[in-house]
Parts: structure tokens; C-alpha cells; sequence
């Protein structure tokens, strides 16, 4: 009776075996799970786009336009403005408060940029004359890069939350995960646009 | 209630409440409230099938727009089976099996005080709300709902004009569900850092109820499969809205015209569908497979047969829900090669499956029974499982579902799959856990005549309709004896509905007992089922924030029949409490 399954019932061995308390508190990982079931979502989304535009790319329509060359630069802001987040995080390492919050607010400066420059691009193939109705390739880059560029936008108003912290005080030496998550979402969110940089690019 | 909670005003805490009791309930009776609705319309839809030619006079009077002079209007058809399946699938059994008893059980079984995010989880309810309210507006537009099918393909759901239905109905529909998967994907978030981060000293993973872990793989499984529906809907969007052509390819002719759309593929949209279609048949299924293993353990007063087994068969089939969608395209057009692929990995999942059920035939085995209500409602899971699962073989393998596809045996199946096993989970569960919600029991005997005429209507019903399907009735036809050769079938239609009508007596008594009990039920104490998982260490009901310090866990959930026949060892009992451990039988 019961032998094969291994539950407790019949092995007074068994408890005495678990009697101590296995895991004391975990909380402590409460936001990093948080953040990576977050980033599991992100990558979710831009996976589905990647294999639509895969299958799309096969359309008989399928004519590329030239990728605005501004989203260079933008890559370069956004690529800095990860940098530059780390260069927080050492300062905060630091205990130098004041210099965090300065490069915080760099890295907060460069990812606005990247937003007006990604909507320069946008300008810009509307002057060529792509629309999303008239040509799938530009719809795709509006599509990739406005579901992007909500997601920068969210991480500028997590940095700008961070940023507030760190000017009132709130992050101290051993003290400022707060800004080693958001910088986690950061990296993968500029790490998400070059992918899809490299994706569109490809024609 | 502590004084913390008891202070704050009236809709603090039952209407905007953080406390995940109250939004668990806030859930479930959004869901009956959506359900009532669901109901209706297979009523109407039943009416339909069982006399397709008749007129309703009363009907006209009662529904104007949807029955002009009497008889039901075909495009009102195609709406009502739309938005029976959506409510049904997404604003009924996801809300009341996974968000509802999930959000209620989750920290009561973990020893949480309450969820890790009780702010997201307020917001993840009053998302739902809005998108319940917009999926019934969209009855009352011009036009009427969605009509293309709770699948939504294109081109029907992407041109406006292409039913009265692909209108204003369709847009609404499209943002409902995406409120719904907003709501979703942040209570899915609430729900794995919960159980992952908040679980009571000495609570390790393996030591938690089943019904945790199901909801735990049931949370990862939303989190990975919504956000490619999410895309789809986008892409939608923009079809119908932007002028692009993601998912209509050229030719279209609508209306005499034809449509300036070109090289796109509908193929895409059935692809990012069911991608996220196939895990939310898992998402909703194995929470039930999971509360029917908590039920089956405590009234069954022995432990659960094989319970890392059953852990790692739930892992397994998780991830191979991911891959299997293609099982539900097989006619739409694929490579031979690609087919074989999808059958293979659909069949490979019964294996998982079939260590779930024998696993749960087997925590029957020489099991003390006591056969409560939500007991009867665990075994009728059990039964429902097998039996349905049965006919997902066929579907699965492309040589027979080329036949069976689109045909009644599919909606036979997927009835008894995400509607009898999912519903009986949600009975066996407020059955189970109504004394720890409300602190008074609820009535054995209305509990037993609602579940013998819900499962003596709905085996018959769902089974006739595989027979209905194996002699080619389509499914979504608006008038069944349109094709000669199914008219002699005509019957069994009668017979289904008939069932229906039974089946709602069942749930009549159901709603009598639920509002009796409410108020008139004898009074539970902390344990009223002897069940020896953490949730009935609690007071009956269960006060805000359960626990003032959550108690430390030593062993595994389900120690039954531990000092002799009956006997149990609650898992926050500390070793040296524990006198005496002494076989099933020598007691």
C-alpha cells in the first residue's frame, strides 16, 4: 500500500528527516521574479512579431524601403544610455549619490532622444511615401518600432521614478536594487531593439 | 477581521479591496454574472438547432433586432456562437477557475498573508471589469457583436465590412480582449512571484498542494502564450484600421469590389491564434486536475498516489501544449511534413495526461471515501478527463481530424474538456473551500442533486454530440437539416437540448443552495473536512491577511491515514508532536 508513490504516510522517517525548515525567506527575490516573469512577456511579444515578420517577408508584395539612417543614431543613444546606467550603478557602488543621480539623468536624457529620433524616422519614411498601407515593410518598422518605443517610454518612467529616489536619498551603498532592476529592464529593452534593428535591416 | 481591515470604509474593502479573499470572490461572481449570459445564448443557440425553421413570436417581442418577424437572423447565429465562446472561455471559466479560486486559495495554501502585489491584483480585477462591460456592449451597437467565430479569424474579423458582426461588434471585441489579456497577464504575474517568493517557512516547492502547483504552471503558461495573441491583436488592428495587409492577402472581393490588399497570409493570424489558443485549453484544464487532487486526498483520507509524478507529468505537458498548435490547422493548409510533427508531439501528450489520470484512479484505491458534494464533483473530473480526452486522440492525429474538423465532435470535445472538467473544478472548489470563504457549509443534499443533474445531462449531451459529428453535422451551421444527409440526426439535436434544460435545472438548484447557504448555512469551524493543508488553519472565515504569523510547515500536503484509519497530520505539525506513525489498516 502506498510504497510506490513515496508520500509520507506510512515513514515515520519522514518527517523526522524535513523537520527543519527547509527555506527561511525568499522575499528577498521577490523582485527579481517579478522582473524576469515581466521580461518573459516582452520577449513573448517580440518573438510573435519576429515570426510574423519571417512569414510576412514571403509575401509576393514584399518590397523593402531603405531604413531611415537616424535609427543608427538612435542605437548609438540608446547603447550609451545602457552605459551610462551602468556608470550609475558604480557610482551608487561608490556611495558618490550625487554623481548616480547625474548619470541617471544622462541616461534618462539619451532614451528621450531615441524616442524623437525613432519619430524622426518616422518622418522620414512618411516623406518617402510609405505609409503603413501602402508598403508591409514600413508597417512592419512603424508596428516594431511604436510597440518598441512603448516600451522605452514605460522604462523612461521607471528611470524618472529612480531618479527621484536617488534625489531624495533613498539609495545607499549596498542599497539601490531599485536601479539594478530597472537597469536589467534597460538593457533588455535596448538589447530588444537591435534585434529588431538587425531583423528589419535584413531585406 | 483585524482592526487594520475593519477600519478602513465600506468600498475599500469589498468593492476597491487589495485583500485577494474579496478579490477572489469579486472574481467569481463576475464570472456568474458573464456565465448567466453565456447560458442565454446556448439557450437561443439550442433553440436554433433543435427547431431551425420555427418562428418565435415571443421572441420577436423579447429580441426585435435578432429575431425580425419571428425567425432568428443567420448573421444573430454567427454572433451568438462568437460571443458564447468568448464569454465562456475567457470571462467565465478563466476568470472563475484561475483568477477567482486562484487568487482566493493561492496565499491561503502557501502561507502568504496575501499576494505579492496586492495593488496589481486590485488592478488586474478592475481590468476585467471594463472589459466584461465592453464585450457586452458590443451586443448593442450597430451591427451587433463580433460574428467571425471566438477564434476571430481574418478576413472575417479584418474587414468591416465583411459581416454585419466585423463592424463596430468586431473593433469592441478586439479591445475587450485585450483588457482581458492586460488583466491576465498581470494576475498570471501576481500569481507565480506568490507562490515562488511567498510560500511560508519550510514550504518548499515539493510540498505544496496540487492545486497550487497547477496554478503555478497554468501562470507561466499565460505569461509565455498571451503576448503573441497580444501581437496578433495589434496586427488585427492595423488591418482593419491602418490600411495594412498582414493577415489579408489580395484578390478580396467584398461587396462586388474588390479590395486593394495584398500578399497577405490569414495562415499568420491561425498560427499567433492558437499559439496562445492551445496552453489557454491547458491554463484552464489542469487547475481543475488540480483541485481534483486536493478534494480526492482530503475525502479520500489517504495520500495522493505519485505526487512528484504528478509534478513533473503537469511540467511535461505545460511544455508541450507550446508546441502542439498547429493540431487545430490541419485543414488549413500545411506541409504534409509539418502536420506529421504536430500529430506526433499531440499525441506524445497523452502520455503526461495518463500519468495524471492514474495517478488520480489511483489516490482512489483502497481510499476512505466520503462522498461530499465537491467530492462527487473531483471524481466527475476524473471521469470527464478520461472520457473526453478519448476524442482528442482523433483531433490529434491529421489523418482523422481532416475529417472530424469543423464538425460537431470537435465541439463535443472541447465541451467536455474546457467545459465539464473546468466547471465541475470550479464546483468541487466552491464546494470545497465555500466554509473557509464564508464560514458556513453548504447544503449536502441541494449540493447532490445538482451534481447528479449536471452530470447526468451533460455526459449524454456532449457524447451525442461525437455522434452527431462522426455522421458529419458542421459545427456553426445556421439551420442543421440545411444538408440531407444529417437530417436523420435531427433527433439527437432534440435529445441535446432537452439535456440543456436539465443540465440549467441542475444549476438552478445550485444558485438556490449558493444564496441559501449564504445566509442560512450551518456554521463551519476552522476544518471542517479534516484537511491537512495550511488554508484550514485559518478561522472559518478566513480574516484579512489570514495569518498574523504564518505557521512553519514541516511536511508534505497530503498526510493522510497516518495514525490509523482517518487520521492526519496537518503540514504545520511539528515532528515531535507527532506521536505515533502507524500503517493505513493496523490503527
Amino acid at each position: 500500500m502506498n510504497r510506490f508513490d513515496g508520500t509520507p504516510d506510512l515513514i515515520p522517517v519522514h518527517v523526522a528527516v524535513n523537520s527543519e525548515p527547509k527555506i527561511s525567506h525568499r522575499s528577498s527575490g521577490l523582485y527579481p521574479m517579478f522582473l524576469l516573469a515581466v521580461l518573459a512577456t516582452v520577449m513573448m511579444l517580440f518573438a510573435a512579431f519576429t515570426a510574423a515578420l519571417i512569414v510576412r517577408r514571403t509575401g509576393s508584395d514584399w518590397v523593402p524601403v531603405q531604413i531611415p539612417s537616424v535609427v543608427w543614431l538612435n542605437t548609438v543613444f540608446i547603447v550609451t544610455s545602457s552605459i551610462f546606467l551602468e556608470c550609475a550603478k558604480k557610482a551608487f557602488s561608490r556611495g558618490s549619490g550625487s554623481q548616480a543621480s547625474l548619470w541617471l539623468g544622462y541616461s534618462i536624457a539619451l532614451g528621450v532622444l531615441f524616442l524623437i529620433g525613432q519619430l524622426i524616422a518616422w518622418s522620414v519614411l512618411i516623406d518617402q511615401g510609405f505609409l503603413l498601407s501602402t508598403n508591409t515593410h514600413a508597417a512592419f518598422f512603424y508596428m516594431l518600432s511604436g510597440v518598441h518605443g512603448a516600451h522605452v517610454l514605460g522604462g523612461i518612467g521607471v528611470l524618472v521614478w529612480t531618479l527621484r529616489r536617488a534625489l531624495v536619498g533613498a539609495y545607499g551603498i549596498d542599497q539601490y536594487r531599485g536601479v539594478a532592476h530597472a537597469a536589467i529592464y534597460w538593457h533588455c529593452v535596448g538589447a530588444v531593439w537591435i534585434h529588431l534593428l538587425v531583423l528589419l535591416s535584413i531585406t | 477581521m483585524s482592526s487594520a481591515h475593519a477600519g478602513l470604509p465600506f468600498w475599500r474593502r469589498y468593492i476597491f479591496s487589495t485583500d485577494h479573499k474579496v478579490i477572489g470572490i469579486q472574481y467569481i461572481l463576475t464570472a456568474v454574472f458573464m456565465a448567466l449570459v453565456a447560458v442565454g445564448l446556448s439557450v437561443l443557440i439550442r433553440m436554433q438547432m433543435t427547431w431551425p425553421v420555427r418562428l418565435w413570436p415571443i421572441m420577436e417581442q423579447l429580441l426585435p433586432t435578432a429575431y425580425e418577424g419571428g425567425a432568428l437572423k443567420p448573421e444573430f447565429y454567427l454572433t451568438m456562437v462568437t460571443m458564447h465562446g468568448t464569454i465562456m472561455v475567457f470571462f467565465v471559466i478563466s476568470l472563475a477557475l484561475v483568477s477567482g479560486v486562484g487568487n482566493f486559495i493561492i496565499p491561503l495554501q502557501v502561507g502568504a498573508r496575501d499576494m505579492a502585489y496586492p495593488f496589481l491584483n486590485m488592478l488586474s480585477y478592475w481590468t476585467i471589469v471594463p472589459a466584461c462591460l465592453i464585450m457586452l456592449a458590443s451586443f448593442f451597437v450597430e451591427g451587433g457583436a463580433a460574428a467571425g467565430g471566438w477564434t476571430s479569424y481574418p478576413p472575417l474579423s479584418a474587414l468591416p465590412g465583411a459581416l454585419p458582426g466585423s463592424g463596430l461588434g468586431q473593433t469592441l471585441w478586439i479591445l475587450g480582449m485585450a483588457l482581458f489579456i492586460v488583466s491576465f497577464t498581470m494576475g498570471s504575474l501576481n500569481f507565480a512571484t506568490t507562490i515562488l517568493n511567498l510560500r511560508t517557512k519550510g514550504m518548499s516547492l515539493m510540498r505544496m498542494p496540487l492545486t497550487v502547483w497547477t496554478l503555478l504552471v497554468s501562470s507561466v503558461l499565460g505569461i509565455l502564450a498571451f503576448p503573441p495573441l497580444t501581437a496578433a491583436a495589434i496586427m488585427l488592428l492595423l488591418d482593419r484600421h491602418g490600411g495594412t495587409s498582414f493577415f489579408l492577402p489580395e484578390g478580396l472581393v467584398v461587396g462586388g469590389n474588390v479590395l486593394a490588399y495584398e500578399g497577405g497570409t490569414p495562415l499568420l493570424f491561425q498560427h499567433l491564434f492558437w499559439f496562445l489558443g492551445h496552453p489557454e485549453v491547458y491554463v484552464l484544464v489542469l487547475p481543475a486536475l488540480g483541485i481534483a487532487f486536493d478534494v480526492v486526498a482530503t475525502f479520500g483520507r489517504r495520500p495522493v498516489f505519485g505526487y512528484r509524478t504528478t509534478v513533473w507529468a503537469l511540467i511535461v505537458a505545460a511544455v508541450l501544449s507550446m508546441i502542439v498548435w498547429g493540431h487545430h490547422m490541419f485543414t488549413s493548409g500545411m506541409n504534409p511534413y509539418l502536420g506529421e510533427y504536430f500529430s506526433i508531439v499531440t499525441v506524445l501528450i497523452t502520455l503526461p495526461f495518463a500519468v495524471i489520470g492514474v495517478n488520480l484512479i489511483a489516490s482512489l484505491w483502497r481510499a476512505d471515501l466520503r462522498l461530499t458534494t465537491a467530492m462527487l464533483f473531483a471524481i466527475g473530473i476524473i471521469s470527464a478527463v478520461g472520457t473526453g480526452g478519448l476524442g482528442g486522440l482523433w483531433l490529434g492525429t491529421a489523418a482523422s481530424d481532416i475529417y472530424f474538423h469543423s464538425s460537431v465532435f470537435v465541439v463535443g470535445h472541447f465541451h467536455f474538456m474546457i467545459g465539464v472538467v473546468t466547471s465541475f473544478g470550479i464546483f468541487a472548489a466552491i464546494y470545497y473551500w465555500f466554509p473557509k470563504t464564508f464560514g458556513r457549509h453548504m447544503n449536502e443534499t441541494l449540493g447532490k442533486i445538482h451534481f447528479w443533474l449536471t452530470i447526468s445531462s451533460v455526459f449524454p449531451a456532449f457524447i451525442g454530440m461525437h455522434y452527431l459529428g462522426l455522421g458529419g453535422a458542421l459545427r456553426r451551421v445556421y439551420d442543421p437539416t440545411y444538408y440531407e444527409y444529417v437530417r436523420p440526426l435531427q433527433e439527437m439535436n432534440v435529445w441535446i437540448t432537452f439535456l440543456l434544460f436539465i443540465s440549467i435545472a441542475g444549476q438552478l438548484v445550485f444558485f438556490v443552495n449558493l444564496f441559501r447557504s449564504l445566509f442560512w448555512g450551518t456554521k463551519a469551524d476552522a476544518n471542517p473536512w479534516e484537511g491537512a493543508t495550511l488554508e484550514w488553519t485559518t478561522p472559518s472565515p478566513a480574516p484579512h491577511l489570514n495569518w498574523n504569523e504564518p505557521p512553519t510547515v514541516y511536511g508534505g500536503p497530503y498526510q493522510y491515514r497516518v495514525n490509523g484509519v482517518g487520521g492526519y497530520v496537518p503540514q504545520h505539525t511539528p515532528p515531535e508532536e507527532v506521536e505515533c506513525w502507524v500503517g493505513p489498516h493496523e490503527g
